[in-house]
């Protein structure tokens, strides 16, 4: 996810260092308020503990390379803005020395990586471990989703970055100048990867790691987790209450769905292309370009495979739509509950 | 066991970081060992001007709007680098052929996909052929150009130059003690892997390859932690507390100025000429 110079222009590249300073900033006046002089060797050792993670790379599908950046890891064990500090220098030394990463888009690789990915999974981190135990599987889990997460949206970030360029600067015949895919290619092309592979080594080194300091070196864990309970205090996973409430919050507030004015664009049914009100609502989301006048033929083959239970979220069986909406909301969130409680079931079993 | 049962031989994971490794650690050896060098031209310029003539050029690099005005900074790099005794071999292995596989990868599809005029009976368009040129030009161009300063220049006078561009004095201190740093964690993770895979007979399954991955970050990461004690330790006892000075040493000659004035003349003339 480096991205190179050629690839953004000089204003995005502009403004995105622009973006960066500040935090750059703030990071360092924290990290020098609290630690006075062990911050200079403390980040100079973990920019290169950064770097050295980001050299264990996997070949992508696509012709992309995905990094385990890092970012959760780091985040966990220094805070966010010791992480924000670390893997942006790392960041420099790739880009200067090594080639790795445009000199131009050092302000971008460190606003997508460095500065979003450290705040997110930093967070993601705390919302999931809570007041878990230093040793509760909990905060393994925390950890690999929160690497998740992180690398996901640093990838997002670059993706919107490399989508607006076409549109932004081209030439005269209309040649992208900068990256030359869209938006509507940009982002399946650099999320496919990131959502699965990417994704997935970022969760494994969070987690991992998590894991194996809870067993060796537990007082790393400790700086991040100040809420942490001690051994035997909490059955772990006691804690999420406030997760479930937030949940149940969501469920109960899904009708404002409905309040969103006509169909979501790309999700057509074959019925809507003979409908007049629906036709009208299709052209008026696709830029003013009228559908065409039928249904296509491959629509209308595979829509007929496969019908839901419950159509269009309003089981047919149910008269208000508000209430039908909130049923399969519960519906759907229950069911990717048991889904994961399933999962967790069968991973402890395996595991003893 | 794969070289038992006479099945091609599949590198490991393990095998695969201690190549990705060492190639970083060899790239490092080969910039020191060129920067070194007395001979070259480059190696004799101010490294003020390189980091100020080279960062500038790649911005005109950037703002380019001209195929040709880029064609011509390139042009440039490669005989300021054949001047500077740099081996176009070890250039065409490190930085042309990694760029010309990821972007030419990732520019190759856009050449069908830009929107514009088809050439007749192709599936080609003018415009998706510019487009790809452009992104791959520009990034050879670009990565040439910052390859040239760090091949040229030693890592401690590049960093000291980097004030040049307004950086912090704190972040020059703590980048070079990265960069001294890198090593160590370089050669201590490959320590690791070979030593693994030295005791490593068949293949791992795939969770005790992931287990063994996250232990040995894990491992990394609480040596890192011991490591910047000790040389906060060192370093308390030598006398540091909190301020950071940078011994400055570059003395500017005649030539220097000539060469600023060359390295600021071709940008500004590649980035009015591609305007």
């Amino acid at each position: 996810m480096h991205i190179p110079d050629g690839y953004l222009s000089p204003s995005t590249c502009a403004a995105l260092y622009a973006g960066s300073t500040p935090f750059w900033y703030a990071s360092l006046n924290k990290m020098k308020r609290r630690l006075n002089t062990q911050a200079v060797p403390l980040l100079s050792v973990f920019a290169a503990f950064s770097f050295v993670i980001m050299m264990f790379n996997l070949p992508l599908p696509g012709g992309t390379t995905g990094h385990a950046v890092g970012m959760g890891i780091t985040a966990i064990v220094l805070g966010p803005w010791g992480s924000i500090l670390a893997i942006s220098v790392a960041l420099a030394i790739q880009a200067i020395f090594f080639g790795d990463g445009g000199i131009t888009a050092i302000g971008a690789n460190c606003f997508n990586m460095a500065i979003a990915g450290s705040l997110v999974a930093y967070a993601v981190y705390r919302v999931i471990a809570g007041g878990s135990a230093i040793e509760s599987s909990r905060r393994v889990a925390a950890a690999a989703v929160a690497g998740y997460c992180a690398i996901n949206v640093s990838a997002l970030l670059a993706a919107i970055e490399f989508g607006i360029q076409p549109s932004l600067f081209h030439d005269a015949s209309g040649a992208p100048l900068y990256a030359p895919y869209p938006l509507h290619i940009a982002l399946p092309a650099m999320m496919i990867g990131h959502l699965t592979i990417a994704g997935f080594a970022e969760a494994i080194v969070s987690g991992g790691v998590v894991a194996y300091l809870q067993r060796a070196e537990p007082a790393l864990l400790k700086p991040t987790a100040p809420g942490a309970a001690l051994p035997g205090e909490s059955a772990g996973w006691a804690g999420t209450k406030p997760l479930w409430i937030a949940l149940a919050v969501l469920l109960v507030l899904t009708p404002l769905g409905i309040l969103a004015a006509g169909a979501a664009w790309g999700e057509w049914m074959p019925a809507d292309f003979s409908s007049p009100a629906a036709r009208q609502q299709m052209t008026a989301a696709s830029s003013n370009q009228a559908p065409p006048a039928q249904a296509p033929a491959g629509l209308q083959k595979l829509s007929a495979i496969w019908t839901a239970p419950m159509p269009r979220y309003a089981p047919s069986v149910l008269k208000s739509p508000q209430f039908g909406y909130l049923l399969s909301a519960m519906a759907g969130a229950g069911l990717i509950v048991l889904a994961f409680l399933a999962g967790a079931w069968i991973f402890s079993r395996v595991r003893r | 066991m794969d070289l038992l049962a006479g099945a091609p031989v599949k590198a490991s994971f393990i095998e695969r970081s201690i190549e990705g490794l060492s190639k970083g650690l060899s790239f490092a050896a080969l910039a020191d060992a060129s920067a070194h060098a007395q001979t070259g031209l480059l190696q004799r310029v101010d490294p003020r001007v390189k980091v100020a003539g080279v960062f500038t050029l790649i911005v005109a690099v950037a703002a380019a709007h001209s195929l040709l005005a880029i064609a011509a900074v390139l042009l440039l790099a490669l005989t300021l680098a054949i001047a500077s005794r740099v081996p176009a071999a070890s250039l065409a292995k490190w930085v042309w052929m990694p760029v010309l596989l990821f972007s030419g990868a990732i520019a190759l599809p856009a050449v069908f996909l830009t929107p514009g005029d088809r050439f007749p009976g192709l599936p080609v368009t003018a415009q998706g052929l510019r487009a790809a040129s452009f992104l791959l030009l520009r990034a050879e161009t670009a990565v040439s150009l910052s390859s040239l300063l760090v091949l040229t220049t030693r890592w401690a006078h590049l960093l000291k130059a980097l004030r040049v561009l307004r950086l912090p004095v704190v972040f020059v201190v703590i980048l070079g003690m990265t960069y001294r740093y890198l090593f160590l964690m370089l050669q201590t993770a490959l320590d690791m892997f070979e030593s693994r895979e030295s005791r490593t007979v068949g293949v791992l399954d795939p969770a005790d390859r992931r287990r063994l991955a996250s232990a040995t970050v894990g491992v990394l990461l609480s040596k890192s932690y011991q490591l910047s004690s000790e040389v906060h330790l060192a370093m308390q006892s030598r006398g540091f507390r909190g301020e950071v000075y940078l011994l400055d040493e570059f003395t500017t000659r005649g030539a220097d100025w000539v060469w600023l004035t060359v390295f600021l003349a071709v940008a500004a003339a590649a980035a009015w000429v591609g305007r």
